[in-house]
C-alpha cells in the first residue's frame, strides 16, 4: 500500500514536472485563466470597443475588436489592397495619385478619431502617410477611405494626423526639415542649417461633411517634428509638438542629433495664427499637391492638383509659437483630459517631465524667456514645468490618460508600461510588455472623456511570444483590464503591419449607423447599369465598354463576343443587390490588373487589355448564393481586323448560329 | 411534435403530414447551423456548456427559432407575416403607379423574374395577383427573409428554385408600384 502511494505520488510529480516544462517561458500575467476570461467574446457575441490601429508600413489601418482581439477588417488607405480593389478599380486609382503621380504603397503611423468638445464623436478616422505627405479621413459609416490631401513644404509626415476638440483642424508636421518646394531643392547636403525648414500645417476640416483643405502652414527653423496633440478645454486654441534634432545634423542622427541635452515641445497658438491670417498676414506660397475625394454617390474619386498654400512665418510673427526646452528627443507630447498637464516624453531620458499650461502663459506673459532659437523664444524649462516623474522607467514614449487623475506611459527601453498620479507624479503600478513596447492606447485616452476600461500595449518587438513564421515574426499588441488599482494583462494579440499609434471607441457609438449597402437609386456612377435591361456592350473607336450587372447568380450580360486584339475594354459592374453583406467579385482570366470586388448598389470598373486571341472566361469571385459556382460567362477575343461584330447575350446558350 | 434543445438550436421532429414537405428544408437550414451545432455540442463535452449560450441576442440563429414557428396553426397563410394586414385594392389599374412599378422592377426585380410564366431564377410573375393576395405580395417583397423562414408557400418555392429570393430592401411606395405593376401585368385595366 505504502509502495502504491509513492508510485502515485511520483507520477503526480512527473505530470505536474511535465506541464510545467511545457509553460511557454514569459507568459506574462495572462497565463491565469481567469483573466483569459476577461478577454473572451463568444461565438456571435460582440466586442465592446472597435480598436482602430495604424498598419504601419502596411500603409493600411485596421480595425479589431476589443476585448477579443479579432481582427475585423482592413481599411486600406495608403497602399493598394488587391483584396477589396482598392487602387486597382479605375474608380479607385485616384485615391493613391500625389505630385509624384500614383503611388502604391505608404507608410501609416497614427489614427485620430474625429472628436466633438473634445470627446470621440465618431464620425470619422484620420491616418497620416508618413513617407509621401498625407492626411486620410477615413468615413466610420463605410469604412472607406473618403478624402486624402498631400503636404507641400513636408517630407515624412509624422507628428499627424491629430486633432482640435471640435476638429476645427487636421495637423501635420514635417519629421524631415527640408528646403521649401519653391525654392531650389539642388543645394549640398551640408548646408542644412541654412537652406532647410521645418513645416507644420494645419489642415481644416467641414464640420458636416468632413471636407478638408489645406488652411496654412506654419514655417519653422530646420529642425524635425515628431508627435503632437492638441490643447483641450482651457488650452484649446493651442497645440503641441515635440521636437528633435534641435542640432540640425543632416547625418548619422543617432549620435549627432543627440548631443543636447534638451531638445523642445512647441506650443502652438493657432487661435493667434487664424487672427494673424485674418490680418493678411500670411503669404501665398507656390505648391503643388494632390487633394483626392471619393465620391459616395458616384462610387468614382477624383485627384485634383493643388498650386498655392498660405505660409506664416514663425520667425517675424514672433507670439505664434514658442520652445519649451524637454529632455533628451521628446517622442509622445500628451495633453492631459483637463488640458493643464501637458506630457513630454524623451526618448532616451529617465524622466517625465510634466508642463503646466497655466505656468505655460504665465511665462509668456512674463517674458521668463532663455533667449531665442533661430528667432523662436525659448521658455525657460523651470517657468513652464509642472514637475517631473522620478525614476518611472527607461525610455518613456507615449502616455495616455485614464480621466481619474492617471497617467500610463509606455517606456520602449524597460519593456514595460507605468501607472502614475498627474498630480502627486508618483509612480503607482508597472505592468511588463513583451516587448520594447511603442505607443499605448486606452479608449478615448487622449480625449476629455476617457473610457478607461482597457489598455492596449502595441509592441515593436514579438521574439518568442508566437509560434515562429519564418524571419518576420507576427506584430502584436497586449491588452490590460485597468479597471481596477492594478494593471492586469488579458490578451495577447497578433497585428498586421508594425503597429504605431491606435484609437479605440465604444462599439454603440459606431455600430448602429454602419451602412448596409449602397441605394442602387442614387447610384449616379457615370457607367451604372441600373438593371438587366440597360446592360449593353458599347465599343467607341478601341476602347469596349461593357455594362454589366451582377445579381445572386448571374451576371448580364454573361457572353460577350467581338473584341479584338488591341482593344482597350472596360468592364463597369453593377451590383444590383440592395442585402447587407452581398459583395459580388469580378475576375477575367489573365487581367494583370487584379479583380474587383463591388459592394451591393456599387458599380466598379475593371480595365482589361486581352494580349491574346481567345475565350476568356469570368467569374464571381466572392461566394454569393449556393449557385455561385454557376456564376460565370465568357468573353471572346478575335483577331485585329476581325469581322466578328459586338454583341451580347444573356441566357442564350444554344441560340446563337456558329459564325 | 418532438422539440430537441441544443444549446441555442432546436431541432424538432413534425408529425403531422400537412407539414412534412416542409421538414426537407428545415433540415437544411438546420444543416447549415450545423457547426455551430457542433460547437455548442463540444461545450457540453466539456461540461462547460452553460445557459449564455442559449440566449444569444445577436445570433442571426434567432431566426431558425422563427422558423419553427410556422407550424403555428395561428399563421395566416393568406396574409404572411409583415406591416401589412388587409389591404384593398381598387377594381381599376393606377396606370401612373404601375408605370413606376416596371421602373422598380427594371432595376431590382428583372434580373430573376420575367412577366411571363416562364421560371428565371425566380418563378414568372404571371397570374401571381391571382396566386396570392395583395398583402401577402405586400409581405413577401418588404419583409423578405422573415417570409422565407416563414411562410410554408415560400418554403415550397425555395425547394424548387434553390436560391432565396434576395432582400432588395424596397420602400412600402415601391412595394405598392411593383404590386400595380403584377396587377397590370396580369390584365387589371
Amino acid at each position: 500500500m505504502k509502495m502504491n502511494i509513492t508510485k502515485v505520488l511520483l507520477l503526480l510529480a512527473a505530470v505536474s514536472g511535465g506541464v510545467l516544462s511545457c509553460k511557454p517561458k514569459n507568459a506574462g500575467d495572462a497565463s491565469a485563466s481567469g483573466n483569459a476570461q476577461k478577454a473572451y467574446v463568444a461565438p456571435g457575441k460582440y466586442d465592446e470597443f472597435y480598436n482602430f490601429v495604424s498598419g504601419g508600413f502596411s500603409g493600411q489601418m485596421s480595425v479589431y475588436g476589443l476585448p477579443s482581439g479579432r481582427l475585423f477588417r482592413v481599411i486600406p488607405v495608403f497602399s493598394v489592397d488587391p483584396e477589396k480593389g482598392y487602387g486597382y478599380s479605375e474608380e479607385t486609382k485616384p485615391m493613391l495619385n500625389t505630385s509624384h503621380g500614383f503611388v502604391p504603397w505608404d507608410d501609416l503611423h497614427h489614427t485620430e478619431l474625429s472628436q466633438t468638445n473634445g470627446e470621440v464623436d465618431g464620425k470619422w478616422v484620420f491616418g497620416n502617410a508618413n513617407n509621401t505627405p498625407r492626411v486620410a479621413r477615413i468615413d466610420l459609416k463605410s469604412f472607406k477611405t473618403s478624402e486624402i490631401i498631400e503636404l507641400p513644404n513636408s517630407a515624412g509626415n509624422h507628428s499627424s494626423p491629430f486633432i482640435t476638440e471640435n476638429t476645427e483642424y487636421v495637423v501635420a508636421g514635417t519629421r524631415f526639415s527640408v528646403p521649401a518646394d519653391d525654392a531650389n531643392g539642388d543645394v549640398p547636403i551640408s548646408t542644412y542649417k541654412q537652406n532647410f525648414k521645418g513645416y507644420v500645417s494645419f489642415i481644416s476640416v467641414k464640420k458636416e461633411t468632413g471636407d478638408m483643405d489645406l488652411a496654412f502652414q506654419i514655417e519653422l527653423p530646420g529642425i524635425n517634428f515628431d508627435l503632437s496633440h492638441a490643447g483641450k478645454g482651457k488650452s484649446h486654441g493651442w497645440f503641441f509638438f515635440s521636437c528633435y534634432n534641435t542640432e540640425q545634423a543632416n547625418s548619422l542622427l543617432e549620435v549627432n542629433a543627440s548631443q543636447k541635452d534638451k531638445d523642445f515641445i512647441m506650443a502652438v497658438n493657432w487661435k493667434k495664427a487664424e487672427e494673424y491670417i485674418k490680418a493678411g498676414k500670411g503669404r501665398k506660397v507656390k505648391a503643388n499637391y494632390a487633394h483626392n475625394k471619393y465620391n459616395e454617390k458616384t462610387h468614382t474619386a477624383t485627384s485634383e492638383m493643388k498650386s498655392e498654400v498660405l505660409v506664416l512665418d514663425a520667425k517675424s510673427l514672433k507670439d505664434i509659437c514658442y520652445f519649451i526646452p524637454c529632455p533628451k528627443s521628446p517622442h509622445g507630447c500628451d495633453v492631459d483630459p483637463t488640458g493643464e498637464y501637458i506630457v513630454g516624453s524623451g526618448k532616451l531620458a529617465a524622466l517625465i517631465p510634466v508642463f503646466s499650461f497655466d505656468k505655460i502663459q504665465s511665462a509668456i506673459q512674463s517674458k521668463a524667456f532663455d533667449g531665442e532659437y533661430d528667432g523662436i523664444p525659448v521658455i525657460k524649462y523651470d517657468a513652464a514645468l509642472y514637475g517631473e516623474v522620478k525614476k518611472p522607467g527607461l525610455g518613456p514614449l507615449h502616455t495616455e490618460f485614464d480621466g481619474k487623475g492617471n497617467a500610463y506611459t509606455t517606456f520602449f527601453v524597460s519593456s514595460e508600461v507605468v501607472k502614475w498620479n498627474i498630480k502627486d507624479l508618483k509612480v503607482l503600478d508597472r505592468a511588463p510588455t513583451f516587448y520594447s513596447v511603442g505607443h499605448l492606447c486606452i479608449p478615448g485616452g487622449d480625449s476629455k472623456k476617457p473610457n478607461a476600461k482597457y489598455l492596449i500595449a502595441y509592441n515593436k518587438i514579438t521574439k518568442d511570444r508566437y509560434i515562429p513564421t519564418g524571419p518576420e515574426l507576427t506584430q502584436s499588441a497586449q491588452l490590460y483590464d485597468i479597471s481596477g488599482d492594478k494593471m492586469e494583462m488579458i490578451l495577447d494579440f497578433p497585428t498586421i503591419g508594425e503597429p504605431h499609434y491606435a484609437q479605440a471607441v465604444s462599439a454603440d457609438l459606431l455600430k448602429e449607423k454602419s451602412l448596409k449597402f449602397y441605394k442602387i437609386d442614387e447610384n449616379s456612377n457615370k457607367y451604372v447599369t441600373k438593371g438587366e435591361k440597360e446592360s449593353k456592350v458599347v465599343r467607341q473607336g478601341n476602347e469596349v465598354h461593357v455594362y454589366m450587372t451582377s445579381i445572386r447568380s448571374h451576371f448580364s450580360p454573361d457572353n460577350i463576343e467581338g473584341i479584338k486584339m488591341g482593344d482597350v475594354v472596360y468592364f463597369h459592374v453593377t451590383n444590383l443587390e440592395q442585402d447587407w453583406d452581398v459583395p459580388h467579385g469580378f475576375a477575367v482570366k489573365g487581367a494583370v490588373n487584379a479583380e474587383l470586388l463591388i459592394m451591393p448598389g456599387e458599380t466598379q470598373t475593371l480595365k482589361w487589355v486581352p494580349d491574346r486571341v481567345g475565350i476568356f472566361p469570368i467569374y464571381c469571385t466572392d461566394f454569393c448564393s449556393a449557385l455561385h459556382q454557376e456564376m460565370q460567362g465568357y468573353v471572346r477575343v478575335s483577331p485585329k481586323g476581325s469581322s466578328v461584330p459586338i454583341s451580347f447575350s444573356l441566357g442564350k446558350t444554344n441560340a446563337v448560329a456558329n459564325k | 411534435m418532438i422539440v430537441v434543445r441544443f444549446g441555442n438550436i432546436m431541432i424538432e421532429r413534425i408529425n403531422s403530414p400537412k407539414i412534412a414537405p416542409l421538414i426537407l428544408l428545415k433540415n437544411y437550414i438546420v444543416m447549415k447551423k450545423l457547426n455551430l451545432l457542433f460547437f455548442s455540442l463540444s461545450l457540453f463535452a466539456c461540461g462547460s456548456g452553460n445557459s449564455e449560450s442559449s440566449e444569444n441576442k445577436n445570433s442571426p440563429n434567432a431566426s431558425i427559432e422563427e422558423s419553427i414557428a410556422s407550424s403555428n396553426p395561428s399563421y395566416d397563410p393568406n396574409r404572411g407575416v409583415g406591416k401589412f394586414t388587409d389591404v384593398e385594392v381598387s377594381p381599376t389599374l393606377d396606370a401612373a403607379l404601375a408605370s413606376k412599378g416596371q421602373g422598380a422592377f427594371d432595376v431590382k426585380c428583372s434580373s430573376c423574374h420575367k412577366t411571363t410564366d416562364e421560371k428565371l431564377v425566380g418563378p414568372g410573375w404571371k397570374g401571381v395577383t391571382q396566386r396570392h393576395k395583395p398583402a401577402w405580395i405586400l409581405n413577401f417583397m418588404t419583409n423578405t427573409d422573415e417570409m422565407i423562414n416563414k411562410d410554408p408557400a415560400v418554403q415550397a418555392q425555395l425547394e424548387l428554385c434553390l436560391v432565396r429570393m434576395p432582400n432588395q430592401n424596397l420602400t412600402d411606395d415601391e412595394a405598392k408600384s411593383l404590386l400595380e405593376f403584377m396587377r397590370q401585368n396580369d390584365g387589371v385595366k
